[in-house]
């Protein structure tokens, strides 16, 4: 099971990160951390001691291979104006820590990532039905 | 309202615009209070907008609480904008701390019944993310009926939705097994993938479901077969490599199916073998899986060919180009060195050429495995390389290398003197560096090889005279021209140079040490002492040496006071004493026959192998990490070697008559863990005539129905002691009381402190792994007094 960050590693984040792993009680298992770096941008992700780290580096590739499509290229200001389609995309991807889709076809058909309407309408209007 | 509070976009351009934590905040703080007015307002058409600024405010670690109940409004509202911001809070702001959170199931569960696919998402998602027992408890109906559900995107999510929902309440398997089976012949992936980590999450729990679903490994390995051997489309594919992510999580199942199960293991064998030699290794994504198989490989009851070839896939990873392959490589050696060592040792060139990374995380891991590669026939190699690596590697590496290579040439030295000159090379090299027992190792050493005692004299001071401040060195080198200045003046050496030393230069030496500023106090002693010796030793007059007592008969240092002061009575008023107390040492303690009486016993208790013992080095050093515990006053890295060295001691001491030791009481056993029939006892000697040493012996017997395999038992103990672990007579412990499982500790406490001992235990029982780590209590006090 996995759980990722997308930030840029400011020193705010990494306190934040060494919070998180401070405040683990002493029976959780151990963390590891898979990082990959983009440009300026870092993708962590941390994962328990019996999984496979060579693979959780092919989850992060994907996921920003992800967000490339979906955005044109990937850099800062794109994943930070555009936060809640990150997280939606990620919803697509991942689940609970688990690998869901890997077709980027599939990900990208879902209603979740169509586009913001001028006016809201209501889901059936979205979906065609009314 | 909505014309002077911002778009989403503005606020987050006009924060990111801030130029310090202060115009940060203010901004933040004004548009805070717009946010909770519109939520106190209402305003149903830009809700999600504001809720949409404020889950951006909360991710730069601002307070968002206030936005709690507009996420419930806004999860509850028709329109699908407003349920996708609403959820997403929901995910980002509600847990199972805060009392709101139960208020969503009910928006939950209506959503996931009325049929719109993204809506059902939605609400799945939320549950999976933070959903916690209670509501999981409510929904599991829902989610289940929601498995059946023709269309996949639902199902997909449903299926790893069941998966959180077992993680949080344990007795929803009940629910969650019986739909698998047929969900396993899905052919889309992401069904395919949810199913097997659902199954995967269900036999992780109990042993009833994995004994349920041995019955799918044929399954398992006809689809990894498929995948591997026909391939899949292109969207599934990465790198070539035909959806990788299935590919390890089936391969993660087969571990867990295939462990301890003689069958299961046998039946997935030449998969593994077709897997490992038809993966693509020229990117990640192949590796990636040659990684999981490798690992399963290992885990199961494989054939041993089977296992080589994994060991073979680990040597080939170390000399990968990508740095992160040959990490995980050596990590995985490190645990395999012990059970599959002669597959290991294959490697080893590689191992050691690894020491030369520049990444201080592979070097170390490097090094931990080189030494616990060293055994009898490649010491002499090993110890050239890991000398060589010693001279230039980085400062906090030292230590370790330093005390291991003193620990294989003392396990493994093929002659007395090859073993002198090498711990000589690492005193010269890391003398700062090295436990503070290796000089009176050391000492020991030399004081044991008679035939050396020329050899090892001129060596010293050969070394002493070069370079007086690595202070184990001179302490050494101090005392042996003590005792052997005689030899050092005297006749020749064959083994080493022609050496012509005069007798002034000797007490000039010595006279340099004492007075050097680098000298530590202890140093000094030794110094003074070997002087005073030498008076006995060597012809001519003392009256150098006479001169040298009395200027220390008032030093300042009240250690080196009362020796210059005793030692000039021993001149003036006890001169017909002199000789004899200052003959030459006897054997010390641990040297001569002892050390062969302590081998056979311990040959007999733990069966060694062939293969090399356990490296005590790493495991110790491993587990102390988690023994703040055992850390008993803190000791200074720092602090000098006991002032109280065994040999060239005290007056008193060299006028003590030696009395036979006593015969030791022997001391009570100790029981020290139980469970489900798995019993471990301890059983201690004190050998005679080495105080400092303890054997402790562990047995683990098993009265259970039930093998107890893949055993290991580790072991720390405090800082100032040193603990040796031999390897143990097995790893599985027989059930119905078959056949114990023995394995020696040797314990050194040259402090003479407190014992405490933490173990730790893995093994398999019952089809579940166990980890066991606890302290032993109880420990009687004659253990270490």
């Amino acid at each position: 099971m996995g759980c990722p960050i997308i930030r840029q590693i400011e020193e705010k984040i990494t306190r934040e990160l060494l919070q998180t792993i401070l405040a683990r009680k002493p029976k959780m298992c151990n963390l590891k951390i898979v990082y990959k770096r983009y440009a300026s941008l870092y993708f962590s992700y941390a994962i328990e001691d019996q999984d496979n780290e060579l693979i959780t580096l092919e989850i992060v590739h994907l996921y920003v291979e992800l967000l490339g499509k979906y955005f044109g290229s990937v850099c800062d200001p794109d994943t930070i104006f555009n936060f809640e389609k990150a997280y939606f995309i990620l919803d697509e991807f991942l689940w609970g820590g688990e690998v869901q889709e890997i077709s980027k076809k599939n990900v990208f058909k879902a209603d979740l990532l169509q586009e913001e309407a001028e006016t809201p309408r209501t889901v059936l209007e979205e979906i065609g039905l009314t | 309202m909505v014309a002077s509070s911002l778009k989403l976009q503005d606020l987050i351009q006009e924060i990111r615009e801030a130029k310090t934590q202060a115009q940060e905040r203010e901004v933040i703080q004004k548009e805070c209070a717009h946010i909770r007015a519109s939520f106190r307002d209402g305003d149903p058409l830009h809700s999600h907008r504001q809720l949409a600024k404020l889950l951006y405010v909360h991710m730069l670690g601002y307070p968002a609480h206030f936005g709690q109940m507009e996420c419930l409004k806004l999860i509850a509202s028709p329109r699908f904008t407003d349920k996708r911001v609403g959820y997403l809070g929901a995910m980002l702001l509600l847990d199972e701390r805060q009392d709101a959170h139960l208020l969503i199931t009910n928006s939950i569960k209506n959503d996931l019944s009325q049929g719109i696919e993204a809506v059902q998402g939605l609400a799945l998602c939320t549950l999976s993310a933070m959903g916690s027992a209670e509501m999981c408890r409510d929904l599991a109906l829902e989610v289940e009926k929601l498995l059946l559900q023709p269309s996949p995107y639902v199902r997909k999510k449903a299926v790893l939705t069941a998966v959180h929902m077992i993680r949080k309440v344990p007795e929803l398997s009940d629910i969650f097994l019986p739909p698998c089976a047929q969900l396993l012949h899905e052919r889309h992936h992401g069904i395919l993938l949810g199913t097997v980590t659902l199954i995967t999450e269900l036999c992780e729990r109990s042993p009833a479901a994995l004994q349920h679903f041995r019955k799918v490994v044929p399954q398992l390995v006809h689809t990894l077969r498929t995948l591997v051997m026909t391939g899949c489309s292109i969207e599934h594919s990465v790198s070539g490599v035909s959806d990788p992510f299935l590919q390890v999580q089936i391969l993660r199942l087969l571990r867990i199916l295939g462990r301890n199960h003689e069958e299961s293991s046998e039946t997935m064998n030449d998969l593994l073998a077709q897997v490992a030699t038809n993966t693509d290794t020229s990117r990640n994504a192949g590796n990636a899986v040659l990684f999981e198989t490798v690992l399963t490989i290992m885990d199961i009851r494989s054939a041993a060919g089977l296992r080589v070839l994994a060991v073979n896939i680990l040597g080939r990873f170390l000399l990968n180009s990508d740095r992160n392959i040959r990490y995980v490589a050596l990590t995985s050696l490190l645990k395999l060195v012990q059970s599959d060592h002669s597959a290991v040792q294959r490697h080893r060139p590689t191992v050691v050429e690894c020491l030369w990374e520049p990444d201080a995380s592979l070097s170390r891991r490097a090094l931990e495995l080189s030494l616990a590669l060293v055994n009898s026939s490649n010491v002499r190699a090993m110890t050239q390389e890991l000398q060589g690596f010693l001279e230039s590697c980085p400062p906090d590496l030292r230590p370790d290398c330093a005390s291991g290579i003193l620990l294989a040439a003392e396990r493994f030295a093929p002659t007395k003197r090859w073993h002198i000159d090498t711990i000589l090379r690492v005193l010269t090299t890391a003398g700062t560096y090295v436990r503070d027992d290796a000089v009176a190792n050391l000492i020991q050493l030399i004081g044991g090889a008679q035939e050396l005692h020329a050899y090892s004299v001129r060596r010293l001071y050969s070394a002493l005279a070069e370079d007086i401040s690595q202070q184990p060195l001179v302490q050494v080198a101090a005392w042996c021209i003590g005792e052997y200045g005689d030899l050092l003046l005297e006749g020749t050496c064959e083994e080493t140079e022609p050496l012509q030393v005069e007798k002034e230069e000797v007490l000039a030496l010595l006279e340099r040490v004492l007075q050097s500023q680098m000298s530590l106090p202890a140093t000094r002693g030794y110094a003074l002492t070997a002087l005073m010796k030498l008076s006995t030793r060597l012809h001519g007059d003392n009256n150098r040496i006479c001169q040298v007592m009395s200027i220390y008969g008032s030093c300042q240092d009240v250690e080196l006071q009362q020796r210059a002061v005793e030692y000039n009575a021993l001149f003036r008023k006890y001169d017909h004493l002199r000789a004899a107390v200052l003959e030459k040492m006897p054997l010390v303690e641990r040297g001569g026959p002892q050390v062969d009486e302590e081998a056979k016993e311990s040959k007999e208790v733990a069966q060694l192998s062939e293969a090399a013992p356990v490296p005590t080095e790493t495991q110790a050093s491993k587990l102390l990490d988690l023994l703040d515990l055992l850390d008993g006053p803190s000791e200074n890295a720092q602090h000098p070697p006991p002032l109280d060295p065994t040999p060239g001691d005290t007056l008193i001491h060299l006028l003590d008559l030696p009395c036979a030791p006593l015969p030791p009481a022997p001391i009570p056993n100790l029981k020290v863990f139980e469970r489900e029939g798995l019993q471990l006892n301890l059983s201690f000697v004190r050998p005679p005539g080495t105080p400092t040493l303890l054997l402790i012996t562990v047995t683990a017997t098993n009265t259970s129905g039930g093998d107890v395999t893949h055993f290991i038992c580790q072991a720390a103990v405090p800082k100032s002691f040193q603990l040796q672990l031999q390897a143990p007579s097995g790893d599985t412990v027989p059930a119905q009381g078959g056949l114990p499982m023995t394995q020696l500790l040797r314990i050194l406490n040259p402090n003479k402190a407190p014992l405490r001992l933490k173990l730790r235990l893995t093994y398999d029982h019952f089809g579940q792994s166990v980890q066991e780590i606890f302290e032993v209590n109880n420990l009687p006090v004659e253990t270490w007094q």
